[in-house]
């Protein structure tokens, strides 16, 4: 049985956009996966970080739905390793925008026990809610 | 040296062991450090999308406030602005960048920030550590007085001070400004191959588990290596590094809590500064019986 993939204007549009967000030329990506290799959350993410440049690629908007783009913490380990200068970083936080900038918050602030947010220090707090929440 | 300084909101909190060291070690190696006026949260991460300005606003105006130091003549020709937390300075150097190499950007914050002069885009965004590397570790060396013998010191680095290259101080791959300003204090160098890998940075908000395994991925390795201490200079590395290390060891029984120093407390501390400026009452991991142990630190302070 042969599976064909259909790229569809749909899929071509949600690659545009994510482009424009991102600033970066995503249909580069060669998929070497020196990328997830790199990434020291990989192990928590249902897909790595190759996977998610691929699905975007070929504009797949379920993408947007993985648990992997909230796990990036822009630490950039990818970034300075990607052979052909990409920067996977700046791909989830464009993928984390779709959501914040529609005002859907990933994390409930009010959910943050009392006693962790006695102790948590601002730099904490301000660095989750600016990546978290919209 | 007169240098305009950015503290940024932990250094006055929770990290004033950080800025306390730092300001009292600067000061023994003739940098006097001028807090801005004004400053304002830097915002702590830096904006990743193409078409976010408005979070750039926020570190622009700290460099505004640089040029006016200059023109008021409270610095003379400084545009450098000394920071000394690794998230102040990524997400600063990544504005100053920005706006640097985007005029077009900088036009649009400047007509927003309707009542601020013109940023003209001349600040040089610097840690600490930069300024330490250009006076010369050598001559770092020549201010020690309590050398710090055979306490085995494993540089931490983690994100921020690193990465991205336009914005990292040293190799992201490869970095060493730890290891050589803690060899001229007198410290034996321990590498750990966790050195750059991520703390979990935020997670430690909404998804702490993830942190506690990170953190005790970092201490574990420190410790095989041989390390009786590590370092950072960010004050969230310093909170999951340090202060999970109660959660850490309540989940891995076998794990041993290891101090963790802002490199600045070792140099307040080789430099024979006294406690006060030394401030380990601010770290959750106490180093003082270490230091006892070592005789850095005299019998009963």
């Amino acid at each position: 049985m042969i599976n064909k993939l259909v790229i569809t204007s749909k899929n071509e549009e949600f690659l545009r956009r994510i482009v424009e967000l991102s600033g970066e030329t995503i249909t580069v990506c060669e998929q070497c996966g020196t990328c997830s290799g790199g990434c020291p959350l990989v192990l928590e993410m249902d897909v790595t970080p190759a996977e998610m440049m691929r699905m975007v690629q070929l504009g797949q908007e379920e993408v947007a739905e993985t648990r992997t783009i909230w796990l990036c913490a822009s630490c950039f380990s990818c970034t300075v390793k990607c052979p052909r200068g990409l920067d996977p970083s700046k791909v989830a936080e464009a993928l984390r925008q779709l959501s914040l900038r529609k005002a859907i918050d990933h994390i409930d602030i009010m959910n943050i026990p009392a006693d962790e947010m006695d102790k948590l220090p601002q730099i904490a707090l301000v660095s989750a809610f600016r990546k978290l929440t919209g | 040296m007169k240098i305009p300084y950015y503290p940024g909101c932990s250094l006055k909190t929770t990290a004033r062991n950080l800025e306390v060291s730092a300001l009292a070690s600067a000061s023994t190696l003739g940098i006097e450090m001028v807090e801005i006026p004004r400053w304002n949260c830097c915002g702590t991460v830096f904006s990743l999308t193409s078409d976010d300005l408005m979070h750039h606003v926020a570190p622009v105006r700290n460099l505004v406030r640089v040029q006016e130091m200059n023109r008021q003549g409270i610095v003379d020709n400084e545009y450098r602005l000394l920071t000394l937390c690794s998230m102040c300075f990524n997400t600063m150097k990544g504005s100053a960048l920005r706006v640097a190499d985007n005029p077009d950007d900088l036009d649009k914050i400047n007509n927003f920030m309707d009542r601020e002069e013109d940023y003209e885009g001349n600040v040089e965004v610097v840690h600490l550590m930069e300024i330490l590397r250009e006076m010369g570790f050598d001559k770092i060396g020549e201010a020690v007085t309590n050398p710090l013998g055979d306490l085995k010191i494993a540089p931490y680095y983690g994100c921020m001070l690193l990465r991205p290259k336009e914005i990292g101080i040293d190799d992201p791959e490869d970095p060493t400004i730890g290891a050589d300003l803690f060899r001229a204090l007198g410290a034996e160098i321990v590498d750990n191959p966790y050195k750059k890998v991520c703390c979990g940075a935020y997670h430690t908000v909404a998804d702490k588990n993830l942190v506690i395994d990170l953190a005790y991925s970092i201490l574990s390795q420190a410790d095989k290596a041989g390390a009786e201490a590590i370092t950072t200079s960010c004050p969230l590395c310093a909170f999951n590094l340090d202060a999970r290390q109660k959660e850490i060891a309540e989940k891995y029984p076998e794990f041993k809590t290891m101090p963790v120093f802002y490199f600045t407390q070792l140099m307040a501390l080789a430099f024979g500064l006294g406690e006060d400026k030394c401030m380990f009452e601010g770290n959750y991991v106490d180093p003082r019986p270490l230091l006892r142990a070592k005789a850095l630190l005299k019998e009963g302070s």
